[in-house]
């Protein structure tokens, strides 16, 4: 079979974190630029390098329009051949690195940045008041606001109940994918609950916030942001760290109501990008899943077919997924529990497993990688492939 | 302190938007509508500009009749908004009606630890306000 064009075609040279958290003092634009000049300086480039701009607007942004001329012009980036702003929520990361390697196998440009920020964290209040709000995820409109059922919590909720109706999903099961990730993140230096442990009993214990999910389900809300520089693999072979190959690239998104299916759009954007990269899941190393939920990785597992459809609860508390276990999940903690950009989170600590720079929570197979993104209530999907190896 | 300052905030009244308002009026009737296409004659909720079966845009507000099955459930134990505060936890269950159409919205009369899927539930009317009235459901005999 012929190799498919763009495998391997582009690679991640570069990687900005900005501070994650309770951050203040800097707009969302602001993270973003910040996110943009760390990851140049990592990848050893000046900003007249970049010819390719893609952003992702977290919801901060609202009152910004055209996001990337807006990043464009607060940084003095000149003469850029490809710029957008982008969004289909957690799938936006993926489907961002896959415009860039498209544009830079097309020769539309040589060299993209791609960025993610959001500031819904607010300061804390003279007074002692509640320094951290997440109002701005309680989406509340119209006929759903007189019945009380508010937000992106309560819709997965909802999905997450049939599927243990259905399939016989336990709480058990959804909190040995929370401690799982802890674990990783208590190696995580850069994640928010870095020194926080969790076990199953302090799991179960925790407060519902939208029953059947504990707080612990649901992903943190985090300032900040988060870049990747993605450049042709002919130029990422001179860079100044290990260039992180592009092998597969994919979309999915399923449509209609995954109520019905109890389904993201993994399985049909997994098929694309397994297929580019020519891989199937006994490749992989090191998984990086999104991660809003618990949920949300179990129905993903099942939907890469790690098992089969109702059978991720089971297969995530018998595969043992924390440091040393079978499976090499979400390893710095995920938006769980190391910080929410997105699918930017999944992203990064994807190319930081391949580049060997995990320190304590380094895998010691790390040759391939899968990340997904998923957003709109398991209605988008991207899926990246990722490899240190050139194709 | 007045009294105004500690009672509970009134509960959110509906935005009614034009498109939603023939659903709003007949509520204050008590009377459970949805849309119905009439080109191909599909049901929907809430109101919508197209059909996604057919693409029409023509629709009317068809009576249905209030009964139905809980599909799936949640049980809020956070009040997003401050006048559900003193009723968390309070069960959201999503109602599939006997008619097909589906709606989130409040399941009361029972507690969050007794609801199961597929329990059969009937609407009622809540007057949150003047002139506003809401549905909200509750078991029912099956």
């Amino acid at each position: 079979m012929a190799v498919h064009p763009l495998r391997g075609a582009a690679a991640i040279v570069g990687l900005g974190i900005t501070p994650q958290g309770k951050v203040y003092g800097s707009s969302p634009l602001g993270f973003a630029v910040d996110a943009v000049r760390l990851a140049l300086a990592d990848a050893g480039l000046r900003r007249e390098d970049l010819d390719g701009l893609l952003v992702n607007p977290g919801l901060a942004w609202s009152d910004q329009t055209m996001a990337s001329f807006a990043v464009q012009q607060a940084m003095g980036l000149r003469d850029l051949r490809l710029s957008a702003a982008m969004n289909l929520g957690g799938a936006t990361a993926g489907a961002m690195v896959m415009h860039a390697v498209q544009a830079i196998a097309a020769g539309l440009c040589t060299t993209v940045a791609c960025v993610f920020s959001d500031a819904p964290l607010k300061p804390p209040e003279p007074g002692g008041a509640r320094s951290s709000s997440g109002a701005a995820y309680a989406f509340a409109r119209g006929f759903d606001a007189t019945q009380g059922f508010f937000g992106v919590n309560a819709m997965y909720a909802l999905i997450a109940r049939r599927h243990m109706h259905r399939y016989g999903t336990t709480g058990e099961q959804l909190g040995a994918i929370a401690v799982a990730q802890r674990r990783w993140a208590n190696l995580n230096p850069l994640a928010q609950m870095r020194n926080t442990p969790l076990t199953l009993r302090e799991y179960l214990d925790s407060r519902w916030v939208v029953e059947p999910f504990h707080v612990l389900d649901c992903c943190l809300v985090s300032n900040g942001g988060l870049a990747v520089i993605v450049t042709s693999a002919d130029r990422a072979r001179g860079s100044r760290r290990p260039p992180v190959y592009v092998l597969g690239i994919g979309q999915g998104h399923p449509g209609g109501d995954p109520i019905d299916t109890l389904s993201s759009g993994a399985a049909l954007a997994g098929r694309t990008a397994f297929a580019m990269a020519g891989i199937d899941l006994r490749d992989l190393d090191v998984l990086e899943l999104y991660d809003c939920y618990t949920f949300t990785v179990l129905v993903t597992l099942e939907d890469y077919g790690f098992c089969r459809k109702g059978e991720g609860g089971p297969f995530a508390a018998e595969h043992h997924t924390g440091p040393g276990g079978r499976l090499a999940l979400n390893t710095g903690g995920g938006q769980l529990s190391s910080f929410y950009m997105w699918g930017m989170t999944p992203l990064s600590e994807a190319v930081i497993q391949l580049r060997g720079d995990g320190g304590a929570r380094q895998v010691a197979r790390h040759d391939v990688a899968l990340v997904s993104g998923n957003g709109g209530v398991l209605s988008t999907h991207a899926t990246l492939v990722l490899s240190r190896h050139p194709a | 302190m007045s009294d105004t300052s500690t009672a509970a905030p009134p509960k959110p009244s509906p935005v009614v938007t034009p498109d939603m308002a023939p659903f709003w009026a007949a509520a204050r009737r008590h009377e459970l509508v949805v849309q119905r296409c009439t080109a191909c004659g599909s049901l929907r909720f809430p109101a919508r500009e197209l059909c996604r079966q057919c693409l029409g845009r023509e629709a009317v507000w068809q009576p249905v009749s209030g009964r139905g099955k809980v599909f799936s459930f949640v049980v809020m134990h956070r009040a997003n908004h401050p006048a559900f505060a003193a009723e968390v936890p309070y069960t959201v269950a999503l109602v599939e009606l006997e008619e097909g159409v589906r709606l989130a919205a409040q399941l009361t009369d029972i507690p969050p630890q007794k609801v199961t899927i597929g329990m059969p539930v009937e609407v009622w009317w809540d007057p949150v306000a003047a002139e506003v009235v809401v549905p909200r459901f509750r078991p029912r005999q099956p």
